[in-house]
């Protein structure tokens, strides 16, 4: 009897608290973590230089995002935190790049190469087209031989 | 003859490139803060809690900040040479101990040598953020008006002693 009561009071004991102490509403973390995800995923993580330091599980990168929750709850608007960030690790820490002189190459070079490709497509064509019309017209004889070819009948044609 | 020349130029820019992008370090990504005026901190020092150490005590002199810690595996690489430096006594160095515990920092230094007049603790990592460091060695020569001039991204080398910090250091302490 005793045994099952003190078994009772070990099991209550690992229910899990109801009342933990949490200072802020859950609904309200939710609207914040989503902003800081949200800031986040437009930041690159400079230890592992592919990643946004939403995605990254670098020390840096959670470090950054505990700056951001910081500064979202002091009220900075997100491009202030981005600012904020460009001003400590340069415009590499955006992951997506500014449209600025030094990047039109970087946003501008795959539309080049293609308009390039379309170009060279469209000349080679033309040369086939012109080499097509300059080819020499068949004679009667030629004529008439590859008809019989084309029409089955391949018995040697006698000139 | 002319069929392969078209695709031998085409193979031969490639290549060129490729190798351009070996030789690139896209791990080093130049600092914005450079001919920026270095960010103020006050934190405390290592060796001694109840000491504090800021940025502005170094102005008028020219000054390296070596960020460091002791779970830093390539600061045991660039460490003997920050010692070798120390004691030609050619430039103050300070230490930043960077994300580190204090009694491991101070074992660390006992064990290897203390190149540093002073080690600030950046416990949180706060004061590293404001220096965009990312990659720990990164070593700032702070001018005498504490702008910082040059940022050494991963361990200091001999080579990177011999032909950049030690020359913009003479430079600095010979301008006013």
């Amino acid at each position: 009897m005793q045994n099952k009561l003190f078994l009772f009071f070990l099991l209550a004991l690992m229910l899990p608290s109801s009342h933990a102490g949490e200072a802020v509403p859950v609904a309200n973390d939710v609207a914040l973590e989503e902003r800081v995800m949200a800031v986040s995923a437009e930041l690159r993580c400079l230890v592992c230089q592919n990643q946004t330091i939403a995605d990254s599980h670098a020390e840096l990168a959670v470090d950054l995002r505990n700056q951001v929750r910081d500064k979202l709850r002091q009220g900075m608007s997100e491009q202030e935190i981005k600012d904020y960030m460009v001003a400590r690790y340069g415009d590499f820490v955006l992951y997506r790049p500014l449209m600025k002189r030094s990047t039109l190459l970087l946003w501008f070079g795959p539309f080049l190469l293609l308009v390039v490709a379309f170009g060279v497509l469209i000349i080679k064509l033309r040369q086939r087209r012109k080499a097509m019309q300059q080819a020499p017209a068949l004679s009667a004889d030629e004529h008439a031989r590859a008809e019989s070819l084309l029409s089955g009948a391949d018995k040697e044609v006698q000139p | 003859m002319n069929r392969f020349l078209l695709p031998l130029i085409i193979f031969i820019i490639l290549a060129i490139f490729l190798g351009i992008g070996l030789n690139l370090k896209p791990r080093e990504v130049p600092s914005p803060l450079i001919d920026k005026p270095a960010p103020a901190f006050r934190v405390p020092q290592l060796h001694e809690e109840n000491k504090t150490i800021a940025a502005e005590d170094m102005r008028g002199k020219v000054w390296l900040l070596n960020v460091w810690a002791s779970w830093c595996v390539t600061c045991r690489e660039e460490h003997p040479l920050l010692v070798e430096l120390a004691q030609q006594n050619m430039v103050p160095i300070y230490g930043l101990n960077y994300k580190d515990r204090r009694e491991d920092a101070i074992a660390w230094l006992n064990e290897r040598g203390n190149p540093y007049v002073v080690t600030a603790y950046d416990r949180e990592g706060n004061v590293g953020i404001d220096y965009g460091v990312y990659g720990v060695p990164e070593t700032f020569v702070i001018d005498k008006l504490g702008i910082i001039r040059y940022k050494q991204i991963g361990p200091v080398t001999p080579e990177a002693l011999r032909d950049k910090i030690i020359p913009l250091v003479k430079e600095l302490n010979g301008a006013k």
